[in-house]
């Protein structure tokens, strides 16, 4: 596993996604509400960028006509097919044993540790008084 | 062939209404005397034209009078030969034509009744399906319940071309009722003519209308499925009666193809639709919509990937097969008796209750 | 170790083989775009009344869709304008990367449903007009389909025959939803005159005639509307069967588009075994209802089947016929085939070509 520095926190402000490509990966880190999120831009489905669909909420139900709205911009609905895929864990709902996305974890490391490594930064400056989204993988 | 095996259950037989006066004793002085004083005609739906050949076998067909009006005719011609335990009648006489809720509830009642004392009350081995007047939910499940006492009522009938879609939430009280009390929902084909028979519009032809009657079966399939009857009821068995099931698996490939796309329309709808008809929703065998070989067959119950979702039925007095041959060739004896026996009985609860409670 | 921070626009895995695509849905950039093609009358028409469909909505489907336009969110052009409108985009996103040889369009916001048949007459043409200028003139890998007043058989036959040898088109479209089911003499006219110019017919799944979508009235959901569409497909066939229609027309020949191909054999065996006992009332049908749907039907793939099995699905194909099925994407809409993911390995390479380019080529007279 390696650690990719992506970019400085301050430009990727809440409600905003970066694409990006690490080793021939398509790859999308999410800041969701000041949560970080890294999936991988392909659907596990038919292959569509998963990461251009939109961030919706999961709708449940355990009585029919009454829907219980929760996890509110945590779902990336697939902008093909519509399959939904919660973002923290990749897991799709509507098969959940078969289809995930590819998930990595995504953190905020400040600039002073970044320095140190074993980060791989080559194509972005890091400056020590910074705080810098890492991604594994 | 395959050979029926005896103890099986038929799970629809169709005993006919020699005509609407047959239902006269039934009825109050008032409806007795709409239906006289009117002139109202016999209720005979186009569905099944007494005289066309789909209504009856050739040779079941009687000198005189409707095809399955005679009880000694259909022990003789089904009872007797498939040495069935129980036969299940589901009436197709034509009352859900009927717009008024008022007389439809008059001659659903008189239906009812008529079915317990001239069928069941004469051969110990069978078994009614209530028929409801459904232009009014309410009057529904207050004849559900009022049938509902006679333990030899193992069903409750509803045509598969009605009024609305049968997900629609307005009929739920049914459905509670029906699970409340043990029974079963029976949806036979036919139509009550109250929408074109097809999904576009009137056809020329009885032959269209009958094919039709599969497609009909699939869009309420649909329709019970994702407006979440079985996530409300989930022990509520459902069976389609007469509508054919080799279209099922191609059926539920397209479903959850377009389900698992857009779940989030009918979130109640928590598992794959194939799971909700594995365990909410079983077919009679008759018709089977198959070429006569084995091979074929046998792949097409690959396909449906369950041995618990067919129960034995002769549709009498149906033309669907000849002679004897009411199973379809090459099938396993372990198939044979799921089929006849166990899947009836795993789905009609009220079945081995009835055979408790009844002397 | 490489990153990009500026990855271009997803594409997918590009094809070595050449595929045709027979559903493609080419759309309009602007509401006015169509008037260079339409009488002055009609623009004040439209703007004044609308298209007055058979179904209540000024704008917009009685059902919504799954996604805006029923159509995948990355296939907004960039220059604007709704999914389906620009050329450049679905070469760039589409008829390139899959190697796309024959991309059959297959316009629906047409004029057919509409119950102003004028409106309807002319709306249809313009549609013939604008595909010519804006899309088949333009690629030559695109062929166009004639679009009808589908109610109006004089008209719509008027329209085939002036469109006789056009190479820009490859067929005439229908859609399954009509006033009457397809089989219906009124219709005729427009099997007689498809037939009189060699093109096949297609029936694409949608549209609208006034009936309610299901034999028991209208149900709630969208998914119940897209399900639907097999069971109206169904019933449109027989119709066609059982009305004599290639009896009366032995030389057409008819596409079944987005409707699914699963639903084919049990439905043929359920006609076969229905007209043994009840073949007294349609005499006229001197063949098994299934022998006419060997002879005279195709089917586009889109949206293909998909069961947990794949052999189920090739045993499916069989009872079908490898050399019936088109392969299809119904780009841009959101029910998208990916076409490098539909067949897996282990399909003959002879099936894999016919079922990806070969049928198509010979079905639609294309080089």
């Amino acid at each position: 596993m390696v650690r990719h520095v992506i970019a400085p926190v301050d430009e990727l402000p809440p409600g905003t996604r970066k694409f990006l490509i690490i080793d021939e990966r398509p790859i999308a880190i999410f800041n969701i509400k000041g949560e970080f999120f890294g999936l991988l831009n392909r659907c596990p489905h038919q292959g569509a960028a998963l990461c251009e669909g939109p961030l919706i909420g999961l709708a449940q139900s355990s009585n029919p006509g009454e829907i219980e709205y929760t996890k509110l911009g945590e779902i990336i609905r697939c902008p093909w097919h519509g399959w939904e895929f919660d973002i923290r864990t990749g897991q799709s709902y509507c098969d959940p044993k078969r289809f995930r996305a590819r998930a990595y974890p995504v953190n905020v490391e400040p600039g002073s540790a970044v320095v140190k490594g074993p980060y791989v930064a080559e194509t972005i400056k890091v400056a020590v008084e910074s705080d810098y989204v890492v991604v594994d993988l | 062939m395959t050979s029926p095996i005896a103890g099986g259950v038929d799970c629809d037989l169709h005993p006919a209404v020699p005509h609407l006066t047959s239902l006269l004793p039934y009825m109050n002085d008032y409806w007795r005397d709409q239906v006289t004083t009117r002139g109202m005609t016999d209720l005979v739906s186009q569905s099944y034209p007494t005289n066309s050949p789909i209504s009856s076998r050739p040779d079941w067909r009687p000198g005189q009078g409707k095809p399955g009006s005679d009880l000694a005719d259909m022990q003789r011609q089904a009872l007797d030969p498939f040495r069935v335990r129980y036969g299940i009648c589901n009436p197709l006489y034509g009352v859900q034509m009927v717009f008024s809720e008022d007389m439809q509830d008059a001659f659903c009642r008189a239906l009812n009744d008529w079915l317990v004392k001239e069928w069941l009350d004469k051969d110990a081995r069978l078994r009614g399906s209530i028929v409801i007047p459904t232009q009014s939910v309410e009057k529904s499940v207050a004849e559900i319940e009022r049938c509902g006492k006679d333990s030899r009522f193992v069903q409750v009938l509803l045509l598969v071309m009605g009024d609305m879609p049968l997900g629609k939430r307005a009929y739920w009280p049914i459905y509670a009722a029906a699970e409340r009390l043990g029974l079963t929902i029976g949806i036979h084909a036919g139509s009550a003519y109250h929408n074109p028979p097809t999904s576009i519009g009137w056809g020329s032809y009885h032959i269209e209308d009958y094919v039709a009657q599969a497609t009909a079966f699939q869009t309420q399939l649909t329709s019970l499925i994702v407006e979440g009857v079985f996530a409300r009821h989930p022990a509520l068995k459902m069976v389609m009666l007469e509508s054919g099931f080799t279209w099922l698996p191609a059926y539920l490939w397209r479903l959850h193809k377009f389900w698992r796309g857009i779940r989030m329309e009918t979130p109640w709808v928590d598992r794959a639709p194939l799971e909700i008809v594995r365990s909410n929703i079983r077919f009679s065998l008759q018709p089977v919509d198959a070429p006569p070989d084995p091979a074929t067959l046998n792949r097409l119950f690959d396909h449906m990937q369950s041995d618990e979702l067919l129960l034995f039925s002769t549709d009498y007095p149906h033309w669907q097969f000849d002679g004897d041959e009411v199973l379809p060739p090459g099938l396993s004896g372990d198939l044979v008796r799921k089929i006849m026996i166990d899947n009836p009985l795993a789905t009609y609860g009220r079945l081995e209750f009835a055979k408790e409670t009844t002397p | 170790m490489n990153v990009q921070f500026r990855p271009e626009p997803s594409t997918s895995l590009s094809l070595k083989t050449a595929i045709a695509d027979c559903d493609i849905h080419p759309a309009r950039a602007t509401a006015t775009e169509l008037y260079p093609f339409l009488a002055k009358r009609w623009h004040a028409h439209l703007e004044t009344y609308g298209k007055q469909a058979y179904h209540g909505m000024m704008e917009g489907p009685p059902y919504p869709k799954a996604q805006p336009n029923a159509s995948r969110r990355d296939a907004w052009p960039p220059e604007g304008g709704p999914q389906g409108s620009s050329l450049s985009f679905m070469q760039k996103q589409l008829l390139d990367p899959y190697n796309v040889a024959l991309g059959v369009l297959n316009p629906l916001a047409s004029g057919q449903g509409l119950r102003n048949q004028d409106l309807a007459g002319a709306i249809c043409s313009a549609i013939n007009d604008w595909q010519i200028e804006r899309w088949t003139s333009k690629d030559s890998r695109l062929k166009g389909s004639i679009v009808v007043a589908n109610e109006d058989g004089p008209t719509a036959a008027a329209e085939i025959r002036k469109r006789a040898g056009d190479p820009n088109f490859v067929q005439v479209l229908l859609l399954s939803r009509n006033v009457e089911p397809l089989g219906q003499r009124r219709y005729w006219p427009i099997y007689e005159a498809a037939q009189e110019i060699g093109l096949p017919v297609g029936v694409h799944a949608f549209g609208f005639g006034g009936n309610p979508l299901t034999p028991s009235g209208w149900p709630s959901f969208y998914i119940e509307e897209m399900v639907g569409h097999s069971q109206c497909q169904q019933t449109a066939l027989a119709s066609l069967v059982l009305e004599g229609v290639f009896e009366r027309f032995s030389k057409l020949k008819m596409v079944m588009i987005e409707a699914g191909f699963g639903w084919a054999p049990s439905l043929a065996w359920r006609l076969d075994k229905t007209f043994e006992k009840l073949h007294s009332e349609v005499p006229h049908l001197k063949r098994k209802p299934s022998e006419y749907i060997r002879d005279h039907i195709w089917w586009t793939t889109q949206p293909m089947e998909d069961p947990e099995r794949r052999d189920h699905l090739f045993q499916t194909i069989e009872w079908i016929g490898w050399d019936k099925l088109l392969f299809a994407t119904d780009y841009p809409h959101w029910d998208f085939d990916e076409p490098s993911r539909v067949l897996p390995a282990g399909v003959s390479a002879a099936n894999r070509e016919a079922f990806y380019l070969g049928n198509a080529k010979k079905l639609y007279g294309v080089a």
